[in-house]
């Protein structure tokens, strides 16, 4: 009698086992592990928790703050990343210098969902490395309690509003702004134009109307009326609009940049698979759209992107128009300029 | 076996974490990105903008180290009195704020000297009017000095608690007033915790980081947020070479205070804790 018992308790434990296996190997990446890297509140996290449910993949998450910080780190090869959402001149840049894979898009069908304005794009062509995560523009956000005149133009940056003033602590899109104020392109590559940017972003900040150059803090201080005028992307802009109605978002007349975060797989990856796997579940109608709510970015998914609320389509930040967007300019790869050494310097001269 | 070989573990961890990559340090010092000898990442802080960036590093620092022994050193001997008898208890709360990451320590500062924060929110209730010290030098100066204080502190109240008390009842038998006891006898006697105390407070001051960045808004950059942004950030392809002799700049200097110090305590009667 006690033996069958325990013959009985095994058999129990089996089946109960094999079954939890069976469960588990529904899953096609039970067991293992991608780690990604991605913007500082650039997603909804509770994505990755679906993303485990469903794949069994364990998402290990970890976050930097501009494009230059995530270039170091993936350059010196201290460690590796399965999935890196970079901006497209970085995009550009880590193609030339073979750091990121070429994707197999059999593991990416949800690409179909990607607008056609936004597939094969120039810093990317035929989308072989990197998939759009998620665009944006650069603009002001201003107080308009604080700053009663309409802000048209970046030259809003140099004078003394009632409130705080901040610029971004972001080499290339300070630059841009140096540049554009100057009435040249924000790519570039002349040694002159530069210093005239310099020269800009010098007198702005010895002129006492500049508070600093702030990044991730810049969205929290202008919806808590901290703060009267600071340059943002469109995301964050739109954030901190949601929490405080006083505030506006302009892309300058003088035109600024559009960009595109796009995610990779660097050639160090430790499984490719997967991450390419992540990419696609990404790129899902339903989990575009969690995104977007919670961060606030435009999501270049067809399905999300065709079914914005009325309000979403007639905010600058979300939806600009196309002549706002006829002004504005992707960033192009400056590691390879003549004189791209220049934007290093000014920037260090401006911050030290 | 010898006793010497204990102290193993912490010879193999200083070798591992200490010389070795201080070695990593003088090779990129001295190099180009293509392993030649070089002394011309030198040259680069010869330019303004560096010079500028160590001059505004010392004088915070000086400031920082100024006012913690102006604050410290009465602190130091109000708690070693010998009437005094809850002295272990204080100290416990001078070192508290120690348990805690620096990086939150500063977080909170900024909540606290925020325009919107504590401080404004009390003097608004006060009817004063409010001040904005976030972004400014003082800000990064009250910082640094909240962060370091108890490195202050500390070497001061060693000595002074070890101090013979006889020797100031010597004093005042033989006719000092009471400031004389202090500026003849107490301050003399407890120079090598001075001496200390400055050390371990202007180190870390004049190297520091983040905490100048957080306090002023990313408007004022001391030596260490340099350093940081060669090796982080900068696209230079000599940032490795530039910010380790950069590094190495910092590191004579602090070595430079160090042995001029040894000179003024030289039988390291503060502690010896640098």
């Amino acid at each position: 009698m006690k033996k069958l018992a325990i013959v009985l308790l095994v058999a129990l434990l089996v089946a109960a086992l094999s079954a939890a296996c069976l469960a588990e190997a529904d899953k096609p990446f039970a067991g293992t592990e991608i780690k990604v890297y991605n913007w500082e509140d650039y997603i909804d996290r509770e994505v990755l928790n679906l993303f485990e449910e469903e794949t069994g993949c364990h998402v290990n998450y970890v976050t930097f703050s501009q494009n230059e910080d995530m270039y170091t780190k993936l350059s010196t090869g201290a460690e590796s990343y399965d999935v890196v959402i970079p901006s497209e001149y970085m995009i550009e840049r880590l193609i030339k210098e073979d750091l990121i894979a070429e994707l197999n898009l059999d593991n990416i069908p949800n690409l179909e969902n990607v607008v056609d304005s936004m597939r094969d794009p120039i810093y990317d062509p035929g989308n072989a490395h990197s998939i759009p995560y998620m665009w944006g523009t650069l603009g002001i956000v201003y107080n308009t309690e604080m700053v009663t005149e309409p802000v048209t133009s970046w030259t809003a940056l140099l004078e003394k509003h009632n409130g705080k003033t901040f610029m971004m602590d972001s080499m290339r899109d300070s630059l841009a702004i140096g540049l554009i104020v100057n009435g040249y392109d924000l790519n570039s590559d002349n040694a002159e134009e530069l210093e005239a940017a310099r020269e800009w972003l010098l007198a702005q900040k010895d002129s006492g109307v500049l508070d600093g150059y702030i990044l991730d803090q810049a969205k929290d201080m202008m919806a808590g009326n901290e703060a009267a005028m600071a340059v943002m992307y469109s995301g964050d802009a739109l954030y901190a609009m949601e929490k405080n109605d006083a505030l506006a978002y302009v892309i300058p007349d003088e035109g600024s940049n559009v960009w595109v975060d796009g995610m990779c797989v660097p050639k160090s990856a430790q499984n490719k698979e997967a991450a390419e796997c992540f990419i696609n579940f990404m790129c899902r109608p339903d989990i575009a759209r969690m995104n977007m709510d919670y961060i606030y970015y435009s999501s270049p998914i067809r399905q999300v992107a065709e079914n914005l609320s009325e309000e979403e389509m007639a905010s600058t930040a979300m939806s600009p128009t196309d002549e706002m967007l006829e002004r504005c300019e992707f960033y192009i790869d400056i590691s390879t300029f003549e004189n791209g050494w220049l934007y290093d310097d000014i920037w260090m001269d401006v911050l030290m | 076996m010898k006793r010497s070989w204990y102290a193993t573990p912490y010879a193999l961890w200083m070798l591992l974490f200490a010389v070795v990559p201080l070695l990593f340090v003088c090779w990129y010092a001295f190099t180009t990105p293509e392993g030649a000898f070089t002394l011309s990442n030198f040259q680069e802080f010869v330019k303004p903008r560096y010079l500028g960036v160590i001059v505004r590093s010392l004088k915070l620092a000086v400031y920082c180290t100024v006012l913690c022994l102006l604050i410290g050193y009465p602190t130091a001997y109000f708690l070693a009195g010998r009437d005094f008898n809850h002295a272990q208890s204080l100290v416990v709360l001078i070192l508290l704020p120690m348990w805690m990451n620096l990086l939150l320590r500063t977080y909170a500062m900024m909540t606290l000297l925020d325009d919107n924060g504590v401080l404004n929110a009390a003097l608004t209730a006060l009817g004063l009017g409010k001040i904005t010290v976030i972004g400014t030098e003082g800000a990064v100066v009250l910082g640094l000095v909240y962060n370091y204080l108890p490195f202050m502190v500390l070497p001061i109240y060693t000595v002074l608690k070890k101090m013979d008390y006889s020797v100031i009842e010597a004093a005042e038998d033989l006719g000092c007033n009471p400031i004389r006891v202090i500026t003849r006898v107490v301050i003399p006697m407890s120079v090598p915790g001075i001496v200390s105390g400055i050390t371990m407070v202007f180190m870390p001051a004049v190297t520091s980081f983040a905490i100048s960045t957080l306090l002023s808004n990313g408007k004022i950059r001391l030596a260490g947020d340099l350093i940081d942004y060669i090796f982080n950030q900068s696209s230079n392809p000599t940032r490795w070479n530039i910010g380790s002799s950069f590094s190495l700049i910092m590191l004579v200097l602090i070595l430079i205070s160090i042995g001029f110090l040894r000179k003024v305590d030289p039988d390291n009667e503060g502690g010896g804790m640098w």
